[in-house]
């Protein structure tokens, strides 16, 4: 597709072709672009706090930039790296593995991706003037006191960005439930189309929590009213309440999909079908569903009572079930397989234990009585991060290694791929390992320096010398990037061999039509089957005839402009009445933009028998 | 799907708005939309139960609230939806001159529902000083109210739009899940508003 | 074009069956009337708190019920998934709006 014919025409007409792009593999590839940019930057302030705290009292920067730092290193991971990243993933390979040619809603996919560039832009663009400082849970009322306006860009920010996952998540459900090809029942989806369905339900629930949240902060910092305002009768528990029913999905948002992920890699690399389907299927379910009922879990030292803690208690300590149910069934996949390593693999591999770290002291953090010790100290931070890194990057990383050929058409360096898992993999234990033991000595969160000889000093400078060598890591996966595209091994379809699901069976990278006629799903692992019927690929459910695809649109990015123009104006507004105008006029142009798609009829176009017929597929 | 969007008198779907595939993505999406906005409504009910007794020395919800205007409002928004219920049923039967009749109507009734909202609003802040700064129980009552009447307004914008739009080529595949999804949502904002009379007016008058 | 279609022959059984249906509808719409009057009269009579917030808020589940199950059609068939979703949706609410009455303020 795209590659080779883009080339011919063009720097401009390239770029036009990906600004306009309504394809859901165009898409998918922007939103890793994005997150991956988003992923340094965090990457950048994370390297940033362990150097100033590599040492007791150090002065690499000051207290409020610190602030500063651990805010902007703990949003951008969390909203505009991780998140991103796996819409990325799941807007290319979701549709494929259901055997699809495209999302429901194209337009709304590039909207959605658009206001998350923005939203993600408008947030850093506060690095110029001061960003945000009250940490990444903002909590009122230090969010409210905070002088200048670095919240006011978080606000805005969060919820462009926050939108725009919003339609994401629409979109996914709707694609799953209507557009799965012949045969493709629900218990013969792969099991990260699963994990995508169930993450983007919790899409749909969480964020209108967090969309509600950061309005009525946006509302008492910008318009003077007293949600929050302890004075006026408000009450700032409601900001953590709101915060959080969005905050603690949010993680499972984080997790699911690369669930998914390990369900397709292991069953991939043993040769065998993934153990435990169902209870695969069913366990994810029943996380999602648990995982809405136990947010208070982070507000334990509130004072929700003892009645309330327990409750939250007991249901947080009920997740270890199905997760546990997950990691046994991945272990018994692995058992008796033909296994093969490679850094796809090694990804996966070492997320077992490390994932199961993370999920032992969430065990442990989960006993209320016992969090009035552990709260605040870096014991959390040592927990969430053996949880998201250990679960959600390594996730992420084993993927992309996973689905590189599919994406890309050429695979990873094998080599440099071991390379930087290797020394991803230490550091991350060098880093966050010492850190449960940090917090029990007694070490809190979010200070920016911490006393010679308390016994914390050893421990910091191991941590920091962690974060160089997860640098390295990093930074040598984007050399491996670099490498792989100027020259790498071309891939074909079935890029591993053994590959048993319906992406596996179409060319790598993809025609921007996926299939050319779509394929009969007979089971589970549908292109397994056919391999050991002997058949070469998939058996068509169609004949060739012409093929009806979206047509592309500059819209979606004016709409987006508009809007963030208006944030903009939002943002400033309070200290000069002028700033309405750019409010107004931003919101005048994502309104007639809106207009216009609402008024012109757009039936997409058709691709012709003849020219499929000459293509191939 | 065919490229003739416009509906085969021969060949009448039984249910034009559903007839394509892109209808029935329209149609799926628009639930799954209104599932999201339960939970956007929820959290902002779930902040004015929390703050409905915040009033800072200002007029309590019993001091405030005149239930006599608050019926009109609910008798005006539920016949609305009636009345949009109608403009599918002509849908439904073909028939696009007594579809766009009710749909007008709906629209009326609802342009009605707002003004009321406008002078319950310029009442409270006039007649009592009661705004969305004056305490966080004003706070919260306006933003969940007037989130509401935002969603009313949205509701008006879009029918009016797809009137305007469809008036002279009438009814087609193209635009019925248009009008179909319209009706879904505002169904949804009378959904809305029963918990609102209920939650706010009712039994702000009670305790 | 528009005068053609409002005369265009459609299948009569249909329309029988489409007209049965709206009749249902408009016994809907009067049972959320009477509902709403309900409501209103017992907050106007002043009966006590404890009977009355249970009763109307009773009511408006009904009444609620009614709009999703008639008038948005989720009784009917190809309505599983959105149907679904709204529980989920309506679970969530009760959830929220217990926090927020409940463990918010101590």
């Amino acid at each position: 597709m795209g590659m080779t014919s883009a080339q011919k025409r063009g720097f401009g007409a390239t770029l036009w072709d990906w600004l306009t792009t309504v394809d859901h593999k165009k898409i998918g590839i922007l939103y890793m672009a994005g997150g991956g940019f988003f992923f340094l930057m965090g990457g950048l302030e994370a390297v940033i706090i362990r150097i100033q705290l590599m040492s007791p009292e150090n002065n690499f920067i000051s207290a409020g930039l610190y602030n500063e730092m651990i805010t902007m290193h703990g949003t951008t991971m969390i909203f505009l790296a991780a998140m991103p990243i796996l819409l990325g993933l799941m807007n290319f390979i979701m549709p494929l593995q259901i055997g699809a040619r495209d999302v429901a809603f194209p337009f709304l996919n590039s909207l959605g991706f658009w206001l998350f560039l923005f939203g993600g832009v408008l947030l850093n663009l506060s690095w110029f003037t001061g960003a945000p400082d009250a940490g990444w849970t903002n909590y009122a009322p230090l969010s409210i006191q905070s002088p200048g306006h670095g919240i006011d860009f978080y606000i805005m920010g969060l919820q462009l960005s926050g939108a725009g996952t919003l339609m994401g998540g629409i979109n996914f459900i709707v694609t799953i439930v209507l557009m799965r090809a012949p045969g493709m029942t629900y218990m013969r989806m792969p099991l990260f189309t699963w994990t995508t369905f169930v993450a983007s339900i919790l899409i749909l629930f969480a964020f209108p929590a967090l969309t509600v949240g950061l309005f009525l902060m946006m509302f008492d910092r910008m318009f003077g009213s007293a949600f929050f305002d302890a004075a006026l009768g408000g009450n700032a528990v409601i900001w953590q309440h709101l915060f959080w029913i969005f905050g603690h999905p949010e993680v499972y948002i984080l997790i699911l999909p690369v669930f998914g992920v390990f369900s397709e890699v292991f069953p991939t690399f043993a040769k065998k079908r993934l153990f435990g389907y169902t209870a695969m299927v069913f366990a994810t379910f029943l996380i999602a569903f648990l995982g809405f009922m136990v947010w208070a879990h982070h507000m334990f030292t509130v004072g929700l009572g003892p009645v309330a803690n327990s409750i939250f208690a007991v249901a947080t300590m009920a997740i270890a079930v199905p997760t546990g149910i997950k990691i046994f069934n991945w272990l018994f996949t692995l058992w008796g397989g033909s296994i093969k390593i490679n850094s796809a693999m090694l990804w996966a591999l070492a997320f077992i234990p490390s994932f199961t770290i993370g999920g032992m002291t969430g065990v442990m953090l989960a006993s209320a009585v016992a969090d009035y010790q552990y709260h605040d100290t870096y014991f959390v931070i040592g927990h969430f991060h053996y949880v998201i890194v250990g679960g959600t990057v390594f996730g992420i990383l084993s993927g992309l290694h996973y689905w590189w050929p599919k994406m890309f058409g050429k695979y990873l360096h094998e080599g440099l791929g071991q390379l930087s898992f290797w020394t991803f993999f230490v550091g991350f234990h060098l880093t966050f390992f010492i850190q449960h033991f940090l917090g029990l000595m007694g070490m809190p969160r979010r200070y920016w320096v911490f006393l010679e000889n308390q016994g914390l000093d050893t421990g910091n400078l191991i941590s920091s010398i962690g974060a160089f060598f997860m640098s390295f890591g990093v930074i040598v996966f984007l050399i491996n990037i670099i490498l792989t595209t100027i020259k790498g091994k071309k891939a074909p379809r079935d890029a591993w061999g053994s590959g048993r699901t319906l992406e596996w069976s179409i060319s790598s990278p993809p025609v921007h039509y996926n299939y050319k006629q779509l394929p009969l799903v007979r089971g589970l692992d549908p292109l397994w089957i056919e391999k050991m019927e002997g058949n070469k690929n998939m058996t068509p459910a169609e004949p060739v005839d012409e093929i009806h695809m979206p047509n592309g649109s500059i819209l979606p990015l004016i709409i987006t402009i508009g809007m963030t123009i208006a944030s903009y104006g939002f943002i400033y507004q309070t200290g000069n009445k002028l700033w309405l105008i750019a409010v107004y006029s931003g919101m005048a142009i994502a309104l007639i933009s809106m207009l216009t798609r609402s008024l012109k009829d757009d039936h997409g176009h058709h691709i012709p028998k003849e020219e499929l017929e000459r293509i191939g597929d | 799907m065919s490229h003739d969007h416009s509906i085969d008198p021969k060949n009448m779907p039984k249910d034009p708005s559903k007839a394509t595939t892109e209808g029935k993505h329209k149609f799926m999406g628009l639930w799954i939309f209104l599932g999201g906005e339960t939970v956007l409504f929820a959290c902002l009910f779930g902040t004015y139960l929390a703050l409905r007794n915040s009033n800072a020395g200002g007029p309590t919800t019993q001091e405030l609230y005149g239930l006599g205007l608050v019926f009109l409002m609910t008798v005006l928004l539920l016949t609305s939806s009636l009345t949009s219920v109608y403009a599918i049923y002509h849908m439904k039967n073909n028939d696009f001159k007594k579809m766009q009749l009710w749909m007008g109507i709906t629209a009326l009734l609802g342009i009605g529902f707002l003004a009321c909202e406008i002078y319950e609003f310029a009442h409270y802040i006039h007649g009592y000083g009661f705004t969305f700064r004056s305490s966080a129980f004003g706070s919260a009552f306006y933003a969940l109210v007037g989130f509401h009447g935002g969603h009313v307004a949205f509701g008006l914008s879009w029918i009016i739009t797809l009137m305007v739009r469809n008036a002279k080529r009438g009814l087609d595949l193209y635009n019925a899940p248009k009008f179909n999804t319209f009706a879904l949502y505002w169904h949804f904002i009378d959904v809305v508003w029963v918990f609102i009379f209920t939650v706010v007016y009712l039994m702000g008058m009670v305790s | 074009m528009t005068d053609e279609m409002s005369t265009r022959k459609i299948n009569s059984f249909q329309k029988q069956k489409n007209k049965q249906e709206m009749q249902r509808m408009v016994v809907s719409f009067a049972l959320m009337i009477i509902f709403t009057l309900i409501a209103f009269a017992l907050v106007m009579l002043e009966v006590p708190s404890t009977y009355v917030i249970p009763i109307i808020l009773l009511l408006a589940f009904v009444q609620v019920g009614f709009q999703f199950f008639y008038f948005m059609h989720l009784k009917d068939k190809g309505h599983e998934v959105p149907s679904q979703i709204i529980y989920g949706g309506v679970f969530i609410t009760v959830m929220v709006a217990l926090t927020f009455t409940v463990i918010t303020w101590w």
